[in-house]
């Protein structure tokens, strides 16, 4: 079935290559969530923002992808895909802003940092429970379909997420439905403690695709090259009516799975220093100097700028507003019910009579 | 106007709204060429095609987690889950994801999806096509409860919870799909949400019912109006949002309130509307309020019958009410 699948993408081409042109400004975006990453882990640990999930090793598989989509295209996120948010154009304030939770957080404060959504961005909301995000883009690409939009939807997981009961709703639904819908894995190699070789017995994750009458392709997660051209045929044959493409890409996370883990519990520093040989933004940082298309010096200034724009935006950020401590009733519905005006009052009246201090 | 049984009020109900509105459709199993195990979408797929009313595999996570995606986009999704029995794999979906996508969003994402399922007992359906547990959903913040008990309501809220801005988990009372017939308005009508109904008015005692409870309640309160004791009957029809208003009008006449519904009694709804009264009704009270509800058993199959409330328990709560002055 793989193979059918495949022979037939072929007849799609790859129209469009690398864009070798466009190489420098992926480079400076994954440069752009590796110093983010690096400063939001201190942040969290001085206690700015109380909560942070990394990203590092995964940068191209992010930046590659996202740089692959047109920007009509709807993204279903997890809660690791700050690289993502990024080459779809948020910007590093609304990002820092939704960690802090202040007053310009788009989600107004009421989720931890990293569950952001961007609706001009096309970025949906993310959730904590694993797998959800993944039905729900299928329902969004079939949608899109029955409007005859000419968009595809993709959703980003990790490897953890292949055992939810969602992954596989998802995946069955979108062949039989021949959604235009990409299922992006990105496996790290870890769900939380758990690594990935105990998470099933497939060789692969992507040839779980099989089982679904869907082509999956395994690519390097680290080479932003390999994800661009597997997320732009994915995306073509889902355009072309040929349904959904299932993409693992095989990174490694090198840090805890979120400021709350202690990864020396389950693992050998070992396996992360080898991993790290392969550090995707590494990898292409040498090259670029290699081929000359960067200068050490050049390379250094690229990092220099984005650490301070990384720098004002924090600023910035501890420099806005606090969220309005009534604003916590706000959305539960598009109108609040009698009973929810009835609690804002009571609470309200809580703050007048100085029993509470917001 | 055309007399219906609820489930055909149910059915032209879903068939007005996919005729004026493109984005609406309907997916589940068995919903397509079958209709629907109770035939509540019979014939539509026939007049709106598989791309409208659209049979999915066999999983309820799979069926609202695509409808969430389906609303996100900005279509009206209704889905149907064959038996509330069955909602639970699609749980999460519903409570971490639906009822919190425009919250969690900041207003970025409404997310307005309608999940229909018959519950409730009475239909020889043993443990797992019986049970009533709408207390799981009226307790998380972000989802809509609708509970018709007759055919004119079943579609008039059904339209009105279509057209909602917020998901809405529409229960749909099994037992009297067919049992109950009434008059039914024709083309679109809505009821409105968060307004309950005086089914019979009375002065001694106000009954508390929703769906397939209402009836029972109906006869109960006939039953005591021939013993000179005139019983008030309350039909909530949403339970989120709730019409305290009513609720608090009626005991404030009666000075008495019975709560009925065939869910089990622990964390029922009735304890949080016993609650409502202690709280905001108390000086009012003459009696003890009192609920007849479902035992805290797993349904029984052989003996639901000892299990479900029926009129005479609920008049001999109404009546022992009645007699405490």
């Amino acid at each position: 079935m793989a193979k059918a699948a495949s022979s037939k993408t072929e007849s799609h081409g790859l129209a469009d290559a690398f864009p070798e042109e466009r190489i420098v400004e992926l480079y400076r975006t994954e440069v752009l969530a590796r110093v983010m990453d690096e400063r939001c882990l201190t942040l969290q640990r001085q206690g700015r923002i109380g909560f942070y999930v990394p990203l590092a090793g995964q940068e191209a598989a992010q930046v590659g992808s996202g740089y692959a989509l047109d920007p009509s295209d709807w993204i279903f996120p997890a809660y690791r895909e700050l690289g993502l948010a990024l080459v779809r154009g948020v910007p590093v304030k609304s990002l820092i802003d939704q960690f802090v939770g202040n007053s310009a957080d788009l989600t107004k404060g009421r989720q931890m940092p990293n569950h952001y959504a961007f609706r001009e961005q096309r970025f949906v909301s993310a959730s904590s429970p694993i797998g959800t995000q993944i039905t729900q883009a299928v329902g969004a690409a079939m949608a899109a379909k029955k409007r005859k939009d000419p968009i595809v939807t993709i959703t980003f997981f990790g490897d953890g997420a292949t055992s939810s009961n969602d992954f596989h709703a998802g995946l069955n639904f979108a062949g039989v439905f021949a959604a235009p819908t990409i299922f992006f894995c990105q496996n790290n190699g870890w769900a939380i403690s758990l690594p990935r070789e105990k998470q099933t017995l497939s060789r692969t994750l992507a040839e779980k695709a099989d089982a679904y009458g869907l082509p999956g392709v395994v690519v390097d997660g680290n080479d932003v090259r390999a994800v661009y051209r597997a997320v732009r045929e994915a995306r073509a044959r889902a355009l072309a009516g040929d349904g959904p493409t299932l993409i693992e890409a095989q990174v490694y996370r090198f840090g805890p799975h979120s400021t709350s883990d202690d990864p020396s519990r389950y693992r050998a520093e070992e396996a992360v220093r080898k991993a790290r040989e392969h550090d995707p933004v590494v990898l292409l940082q040498s090259e670029l100097i290699r081929t000359g298309i960067l200068t050490k010096d050049s390379d250094a200034k690229i990092w220099e700028e984005l650490k301070a724009e990384v720098a004002r935006a924090i600023e910035a950020a501890e420099k806005t507003p606090a969220m309005e401590p009534l604003s916590f009733f706000d959305d539960v519905f598009a109108q609040p019910t009698p009973a929810l005006e009835e609690q804002k009052a009571s609470f309200e009246q809580l703050v007048r009579e100085g029993v509470l201090r917001p | 106007m055309t007399e219906l049984t609820l489930v055909q009020a149910v059915n032209r109900g879903l068939r007005v709204a996919l005729s004026s509105d493109p984005d609406v459709l309907i997916l589940g199993e068995d919903v397509g060429v079958n209709g629907g195990v109770f035939r509540a979408t019979e014939g539509l797929q026939k007049e709106f095609g598989p791309d409208r009313v659209i049979d999915t595999p066999l999983s309820e996570t799979g069926i609202v987690g695509t409808a969430i995606g389906m609303a996100l986009y900005g279509l009206k999704p209704v889905a149907e889950i064959q038996f509330m029995d069955f909602i639970y794999p699609a749980f999460d979906q519903i409570v971490s994801e639906l009822a919190k996508m425009r919250y969690r969003s900041g207003g970025q994402y409404p997310c307005h999806v309608v999940v229909r399922t018959p519950y409730g007992g009475g239909i020889r359906g043993g443990l797992y096509h019986s049970q009533s547990t709408e207390a799981y959903f009226a307790h998380t913040a972000g989802l809509k409860v609708v509970i018709p008990s007759n055919p004119a309501d079943a579609k008039g809220l059904l339209l009105t919870a279509i057209h909602d801005e917020d998901p809405v988990i529409f229960l749909e009372p099994k037992r009297i799909y067919r049992s109950v017939t009434g008059e039914v308005a024709d083309g679109d009508y809505r009821v409105p949400f968060g307004k309950a109904t005086v089914v019979i008015e009375g002065t001694d005692v106000s009954l508390f019912a929703y769906g397939a409870m209402v009836p029972p309640t109906v006869e109960a309160a006939q039953t005591l109006l021939s013993e000179g004791i005139s019983a008030e009957v309350v039909d909530l029809r949403t339970l989120v949002p709730l019409d305290e208003k009513a609720i608090l009008a009626s005991v404030e006449k009666t000075g008495r309130a019975v709560v009925v519904h065939e869910a089990a009694r622990f964390c029922g709804f009735g304890g949080e509307l016993s609650a409502i009264l202690a709280e905001k009704a108390f000086y009012s009270l003459k009696a003890p309020i009192t609920r007849v509800t479902g035992y805290d058993t797993p349904f029984p199959y052989a003996l639901e019958n000892s299990y479900l409330p029926n009129p005479a328990r609920i008049a001999h709560a109404a009546r022992t009410a009645a007699r405490t002055q």
